[in-house]
């Protein structure tokens, strides 16, 4: 087994120094019935060929977004990944490190946390960011905690445009520990801005909005958080396309309080949904109350300049369970990608990314208008838009999937509950759009709406 | 003068001077320990390293929300940024380069054909809302790693979905209390017992849940004290979360006794199982009278840890949770066919709900089960026997200079937990042994955890280590203990000296809080 190096010689040697005749006598604390006396019903160990063969195989069975035109969104963005992205991250010293325990020996890590906290919070246009969380979802519902301790007000509002996961993950958390919740409708046609202000008041402690939304509107927050925090509320804006902030007004310049996000579409790969990474920023003034991991500079006993794991009593291996959260393990190597992404962007390179992709994505809904069938339903977007078809989309999405197109996702997967919905299509074009998948796109979908 | 090579080099140095006394460089680097300023720092003159063609024309549709302001990033070129996290890695310790004694945290090496896999385009482009005609293999892989799962825990369900340990932890708890929600009781049962020894993730996840905590002391083994436990008990118990084998290294062998009352009174067993490494292939949890227990799929199926993350925490479930599982749930169609349950709805209609974006921590899946394969179960039962037989090679090696808090009364299970008692009157501290460890060229291990042994050093070697390392790291270990006793004190309140960066002032980080880079 070539990932055990023990020698059966060494073995014997090591339990004559323990002082027992064999392995079993240190598994005699279990109990004898739960010793199982030979391996599970399971396959006995292979080489490495096999086990390339048997997973090369399952991965065959999949159809890579990038064999033909992608039109995929909704919180997961495939953009290109420089290759040097990846050689970095699989550096064994950041792939094979532990969380930064022992900070002399872990100044790279904590390095990296610094930087990428810093470039999260440049983005977002806020003060402060944690060292990331798991995902956007998990980030959301964390941030909907947070504000509940900050205004001491338990009950938060949702947006109908907030991604259902990010929604039900919320929901989830609030419902186990008694938060009242309201969402409003979804709203695929505009942002539900106007709704929410309205509907804020003085038992609130969080309105939730995502910016762009799921729909791909973008909308000023400003008003927003007006009447948030005239009421004493807090605004927490999501985001889960960072590119977009190189292109759009960040949301700290809106008045947002709390700015959570999904990480994913900088510096790393679809994955099928994991792992991603969980963004979280805030006002330096809340910072007591953020959850997760966080980085600090300060010095060493010669007097240079360091950085620690700090404010570790919000954090549960001090507080127990008075901690702001129970995270512990969050993102590490995919926030170490993104902040890798982001150097090798720097100013220029993501202004001009996210000007590529936006671009993109007029050029993609400038055509689709012009299909019969196709209505686009968005005066505003970045790199994704909604569009109603004559048709149900879910069914259009499969027709096109046998073609090798993926053409959207189907409002109806998100929000099943939702009947209006049924025929609308969220669309995304990122850079990896090419003109002539925007024309195989076109080409299909005019096909399929007149059959 | 020195011997000479034939191009006039010497070859051999003069004498031999004391790197301490060595005076300041000019560039601030020492050889191989080369100093890096901040990103930000660096000369970032308008470039990118990443060239990207001038952007179609086409009318802007921001609806007036162009950004106004520059983000604030540097310009760097493709050389500079490597060069920069090159650098920032050679400041890390890592399992590539030495044994990383971490208790409780399983730092085994990671292989590396299981990113070979995670990288196949069929995994690593594949978008989560692809139609499911589209996404075959990705489920087979779901549903694999799921039959490795419940096979190796013998337990009927599992939710892949969980992030991290803690994550699963939540999961776990959340269906114990729908459990409690469907019959009726979740008002009345609001207390979870927690042994003291117990990770920090265990009570503040039941807190997360609104749930309350309540402590258990641990009795003169280490492990649960069960007149204190079964005094506990009562129609006001939820559940217990317990680590076995539990953090001081042992194994709860009362644990079938602990399960039954439990039971009896109402309550839901959660087991945290981030020491599987211990018992995979040996022992099933499920013939222990668990209903819960997450896997940390970064430590006993070596998913890396990767700094921090990210990891993968899937939740086993008993029969009488399963039905509580969160979606996303994979079910097998008549054609044999695989789909996701992405609804809380039909078959699924108990289902607490949804923990997380999308389906769970594929990347991380591919690894795991990459692993699973590579090992097979002969291979995993010979895992957790050689994690043991190390952990009580090094208990053994060790013992007649270090302390054990509870005597030496039987085998430890994959980690073996000392106490300061041989430090006492030598002015050291368990946080100076640490740190003239890092000097020694190892990672310090697990210390001043768990909370209920003074000083605690918690060490747990994994099976990928040779006896030769092991054989090292205890003789290096051994002198240390000496040089403690013996007085030699500054070794160790000095440390490190040779690292990277000397002990950073954390009072300074706490209190004044520098958190990012400002333009200056």
């Amino acid at each position: 087994m070539r990932y055990l190096p023990l020698t059966p010689e060494n073995r014997a040697d090591m339990l004559a120094t323990i002082g027992v005749a064999g392995i079993d006598d240190l598994f005699c604390d279990v109990p004898e019935a739960a010793r199982l006396a030979g391996p599970v019903d399971l396959p006995k160990h292979a080489g490495e060929m096999a086990v390339e063969r048997h997973m090369s195989r399952l991965a065959l069975q999949n159809h890579a977004a990038g064999e033909g035109p992608c039109f995929l969104g909704a919180g997961a963005y495939r953009h290109h990944v420089p290759a040097s992205v990846d050689y970095l991250i699989q550096r064994g010293e950041f792939l094979t490190a532990y969380t930064p325990y022992q900070p002399e020996i872990a100044q790279g890590t904590l390095q990296v946390l610094f930087e990428f906290q810093t470039q999260v919070a440049l983005l977002t246009g806020m003060e402060v960011a944690n060292a990331s969380m798991y995902d956007g979802a998990t980030s959301c519902a964390e941030a909907v905690m947070m504000a509940a301790r900050v205004t001491r007000r338990e009950k938060a509002l949702l947006s109908g445009n907030l991604h259902p996961h990010y929604a039900e993950t919320t929901a989830t958390l609030c419902r186990m520990t008694d938060h009242p919740l309201a969402i409003t409708a979804p709203r695929p046609v505009g942002a539900d801005i106007e709704a929410l202000a309205a509907a804020v008041d003085d038992t609130v402690g969080c309105v939730v909005v995502q910016y762009p939304d799921v729909f791909g509107h973008i909308a000023d927050l400003s008003p927003l958080a007006e009447a948030c925090h005239a009421a004493g509320a807090l605004m927490v804006v999501v985001c889960t396309e960072m590119v977009s902030l190189g292109a759009l007004k960040p949301p700290g310049a809106m008045g947002a309080d709390i700015v959570v996000g999904e990480g994913q579409s900088i510096g790393n790969a679809l994955n099928f949904g994991g792992p991603y990474l969980g963004l979280f920023a805030t006002r330096q003034k809340l910072v007591r109350q953020m959850p997760g991991r966080v980085c600090g500079e300060t010095v060493d006993a010669d007097g240079r300049r360091g950085y620690v794991l700090t404010l570790s009593t919000r954090e549960q291996h001090i507080r127990r369970e008075k901690a702001t959260s129970n995270i512990c393990t969050n993102s590490g190597l995919c926030a170490l990608a993104f902040s890798i992404h982001m150097s090798l962007l720097g100013e220029a390179g993501l202004q001009r990314l996210a000007a590529w992709n936006h671009a993109t994505a007029v050029q993609t809904a400038e055509r689709l208008a012009n299909v019969s069938g196709v209505e686009v339903l968005n005066p505003a977007f970045f790199n994704e838009f909604a569009v109603r078809l004559a048709k149900p989309a879910a069914d259009v999405v499969d027709a096109l999937a046998e073609q090798g197109i993926l053409a959207g996702v189907p409002a109806s997967r998100l929000y099943p509950g939702e009947p209006d919905l049924a025929n609308v299509l969220l669309v995304a074009a990122t850079e990896t759009v090419e003109p002539t998948d925007i024309d195989a796109l076109a080409h299909a979908l005019t096909k399929e709406l007149a059959a | 003068m020195s011997a000479m090579n034939t191009q006039g080099r010497p070859t051999r140095p003069d004498a031999v001077v004391s790197a301490d006394s060595a005076p300041a460089t000019f560039s601030g680097n020492r050889a191989l320990h080369l100093e890096e300023k901040l990103i930000f720092e660096k000369d970032s003159a308008g470039r990118s390293g990443v060239d990207l063609p001038e952007p179609p024309p086409v009318a802007n549709r921001l609806g007036g929300l162009a950004r106004g302001e520059a983000v604030g990033l540097p310009g760097l070129s493709e050389p500079q940024v490597v060069r920069h996290y090159t650098r920032l890695s050679q400041k890390n310790y890592a399992i590539d380069a030495g044994l990383f004694p971490l208790g409780s945290c399983t730092m085994k090496h990671n292989p590396r054909l299981n990113e070979r896999m995670a990288r196949l385009p069929g995994f690593a482009d594949l978008h989560p809302m692809q139609p499911e005609s589209t996404i075959q293999g990705a489920l087979q892989v779901m549903q694999q790693l799921s039959h490795w799962i419940m096979t190796l825990t013998g337990m009927p369900a599992v939710a892949l979905s969980p992030g991290a340990g803690a994550h699963g932890e939540l999961t776990g708890m959340a269906a114990i209390r729908a459990a409690l929600e469907a019959r009726g009781e979740a008002g009345k049962r609001r207390k979870v017992l927690v042994p003291d020894s117990a990770h920090g993730t265990n009570p503040a996840t039941a807190a997360a849940l609104g749930f309350q905590v309540s402590g258990i002391a641990e009795d003169d083994t280490g492990r649960v004290d069960l007149k204190a436990f079964e005094a506990s008990l009562g129609d006001d118990v939820a559940a217990i979360m317990l680590t076995n084998p539990n953090t001081c290294g042992v194994f709860e062998y009362d644990i079938r006794r602990i399960a039954d009352a439990l039971h009896e009174a109402g309550g839901y067993f959660y087991c945290d199982g981030a020491n599987f490494n211990a018992i995979v292939g040996r022992v099933r949890p499920g013939d222990l009278g668990i209903d819960a227990m997450h896997l940390n799929l970064h430590k006993t199926f070596s998913t890396p840890h990767g700094g921090g993350g990210p990891g993968s925490g899937p939740v086993v479930y008993s029969e009488a949770l399963a039905p509580f599982a969160p979606v996303p749930r994979i079910q097998k169609n008549a054609d044999g066919s695989l789909s996701l349950v992405e609804q809380a709805a039909g078959d699924a209609a108990q289902a607490f709900g949804r923990v997380k974006g999308f389906h769970g921590q594929m990347g991380m899946f591919v690894r795991a089960l990459t692993y699973m394969l590579s090992h097979g179960s002969d291979g995993l039962r010979q895992v957790a026997e050689d994690a043991v037989l190390n952990a009580n090679y090094l208990k053994a090696r060790l013992k007649g200079e270090f302390s054990l808090p509870y005597g030496d009364t039987g085998p430890c299970m994959h980690e073996v937990l000392f106490d300061d008692t041989f430090l006492k009157g030598t002015g050291v501290s368990t946080l100076d042994f640490a740190k003239a460890m890092i000097d020694e060229g190892f990672h310090p291990m697990t210390m001043y955890f768990p909370l209920v042994v003074h000083g605690a050093m918690l060490i747990e070697p994994t099976e990928t280590e040779t006896k030769a390392a092991l054989d090292e790291f205890a003789d290096s270990l051994l002198g240390l203990a000496k040089a403690a006793k013996s007085g030699d004190t500054d070794r160790f309140t000095q440390a490190p000296r040779f690292s990277p960066r000397r002990r950073l002032d954390e009072t300074q980080a706490a209190r004044k809080p520098v958190l990012r880079w400002q333009a200056g």
